[in-house]
């Protein structure tokens, strides 16, 4: 008796796993919570932030029913692949070691990164406005590159575990400095305010909020702003390979929000700045 | 299951051996001496000084570990007294954090294991030290703390495999150990499976390594102990020697008609 109620529930999940992804009326989007103003959990411990309100309007497009749970970053994409939820909207890069193991929507918003450093570290000034492209270094951007190793030698910096700053960061400045990896921004903030870092590196945007608040003042911008690279072409819906269906819903519904001008109207409310993939084009 | 990850896992893991052994049994060793003092005050029967030690181990064995360590490496970190001292210069490392955590972890479990064993030493065993004469600290370090760690042996091996496991929460506080070294391998390959399964394996081996020692341990410790009551229980009456048999109670046995023989010759030589 037990035995059929369990097989009938197997092939229950089985079928509803193998609906396309048209017939879905609901849908489970995973987001980080930690990495404001894209994504947090505000303070009725609901997520909230640019990735949810772009997350809110695609769905609307594509007439499903949504849920949001939060996920920590280490671990979002193994757990996307066995089918905790069906979607990361986590400003995720598109790159291609991820590419391996999930598919990505088309980018809905760019983004970059840069290095901050405690003010009382004291480093050499330097153009915190100019932008760097990793993605085909020449001559010039190396002496950038060079001047910054230079900086950051025997310095301690940190970085969020399992993102792409923590490859370039590596890759970068592995050799002169001390890399540190945390789980989370907040912790990593915690951290540069007490000390044991002298800077890190992440998104911009995750940074300005920590500038911004009140601890936030003990540190400042360093660098170029860094994007291409490592980081790929911008920030898309990251969906399990076999979910084709879903991954065309979701491309042609970012492709109607840039066009009608919603996702430049979320950019400028929750980044300042038009960062869609519109302005980037 | 990927093999080839497996393998990079495998290469990549080892590494984090010297940090996960380095963490167990630093702490096991400091948490160890503090602990005796601790055991003999918690196990005496004076409220003043068992007291104490009681509020000690019921807030750090009542507590998760990784919220003890994240209070001492997060929130030492917070206050600017601590920051402004001489302090700072061991706190500020993450791996000095992570001992102090862990030692005082393991201190109060292994006080409340040798606490166990102290007040299981039979009343009999104490009372002949007394009787003997020896003093309180005396019977303690010679009669007491002996057989106590020998009963509390078993309990005490538990706590060094909880230890060594419980050393995995140091990657939370970006050191990387066994358990970080593989997060970290994770977040390059996003393959979980096989990387914590090299992790795993890597743990259960060295369980197996400390589970071995400490049985040749006990079993060490056990041989000396059967000596002196097999011969209170009256062995030495079932396998009589002949040669050596008193013919008297209470003379020597004689010796010197056996083996001291040659050397008689040799003083008349």
């Amino acid at each position: 008796m037990k035995r059929t109620f369990l097989l009938a529930l197997c092939a229950l999940v089985i079928c509803a796993n193998n609906l396309g992804a048209m017939d879905r009326k609901t849908l489970t989007i995973a987001s980080e919570g930690a990495s404001p103003p894209w994504n947090a959990i505000n303070a009725e411990g609901e997520l909230a932030g640019f990735d949810i309100d772009v997350a809110r309007d695609l769905c609307r497009r594509m007439n499903v029913e949504c849920t949001f749970v939060p996920q920590d970053w280490d671990g979002i994409i193994p757990a996307l692949t066995v089918g905790k939820f069906d979607a990361i909207i986590s400003g995720m890069a598109i790159t291609e070691k991820r590419k391996k193991s999930i598919a990505f929507s088309r980018p809905y918003a760019g983004g970059f990164n840069q290095l901050v450093i405690r003010k009382d570290v004291n480093l050499p000034p330097t153009d915190t406005a100019i932008k760097l492209n990793l993605t085909n270094i020449d001559t010039p951007k190396q002496a950038v590159i060079d001047q910054l190793r230079a900086a950051l030698t025997g310095k301690n910096l940190g970085v969020l575990r399992s993102s792409n700053s923590e490859a370039v960061l590596n890759e970068l400045f592995g050799k002169v400095a001390t890399i540190r990896s945390y789980d989370s921004q907040d912790s990593m903030h915690l951290d540069l305010v007490a000390e044991r870092i002298d800077g890190g590196l992440a998104d911009y945007f995750t940074w300005k909020a920590f500038l911004d608040s009140k601890d936030g003042g003990i540190a400042m911008l360093y660098g170029p702003q860094l994007s291409g690279g490592l980081w790929g072409p911008g920030v898309g819906v990251g969906l399990r390979k076999d979910d084709r269906e879903l991954l065309a819903a979701f491309d042609s519904a970012i492709d109607d929000a840039t066009r009608d001008g919603t996702l430049k109207r979320l950019s400028e409310q929750w980044f300042q700045i038009d960062i869609s993939p519109h302005a980037s084009n | 299951m990927n093999t080839a990850i497996a393998l990079e896992a495998l290469l990549t893991l080892p590494r984090g051996l010297v940090l996960t052994l380095a963490l167990t049994f630093a702490a096991l060793a400091a948490g160890f001496v503090i602990s005796i003092p601790l055991a003999f005050l918690r196990a005496s029967s004076n409220p003043w000084a068992s007291a104490p030690v009681l509020a000690y181990t019921y807030a750090f064995r009542g507590t998760p570990l990784l919220v003890q360590l994240f209070l001492i490496y997060y929130g030492i970190g917070q206050l600017p007294l601590v920051r402004q001292s001489f302090l700072w210069t061991v706190m500020r490392e993450p791996f000095w954090c992570a001992f102090i955590a862990f030692t005082l972890n393991s201190t109060a479990h292994t006080t409340e294991v040798l606490r166990g064993g102290i007040q299981a030493v039979p009343r009999g065993q104490v009372e002949a030290a007394k009787a003997l004469g020896l003093s309180g600290y005396h019977t303690a370090r010679l009669i007491v703390f002996p057989l106590s760690i020998r009963i509390a042996l078993p309990a005490y091996v538990n706590e060094v495999i909880g230890m060594l496991k419980a050393s995995s929460l140091a990657s939370t506080i970006t050191l990387l150990e066994i358990t970080g070294l593989a997060r970290q391998l994770v977040s390059e390959t996003f393959a979980p499976y096989e990387v914590f399964i090299v992790a795993g394996a890597l743990y259960l081996l060295l369980t197996l390594l400390i589970t071995q020692a400490f049985q040749i341990l006990e079993m060490y410790w056990a041989r000396p102990s059967k000596q002196p009551n097999a011969n209170a229980t009256g062995i030495k009456e079932r396998m009589p020697k002949p040669a050596f048999a008193p013919t008297k109670l209470g003379a020597e046995p004689d010796l010197r008609n056996t083996t001291v023989k040659p050397n008689d010759e040799r003083i008349i030589s």
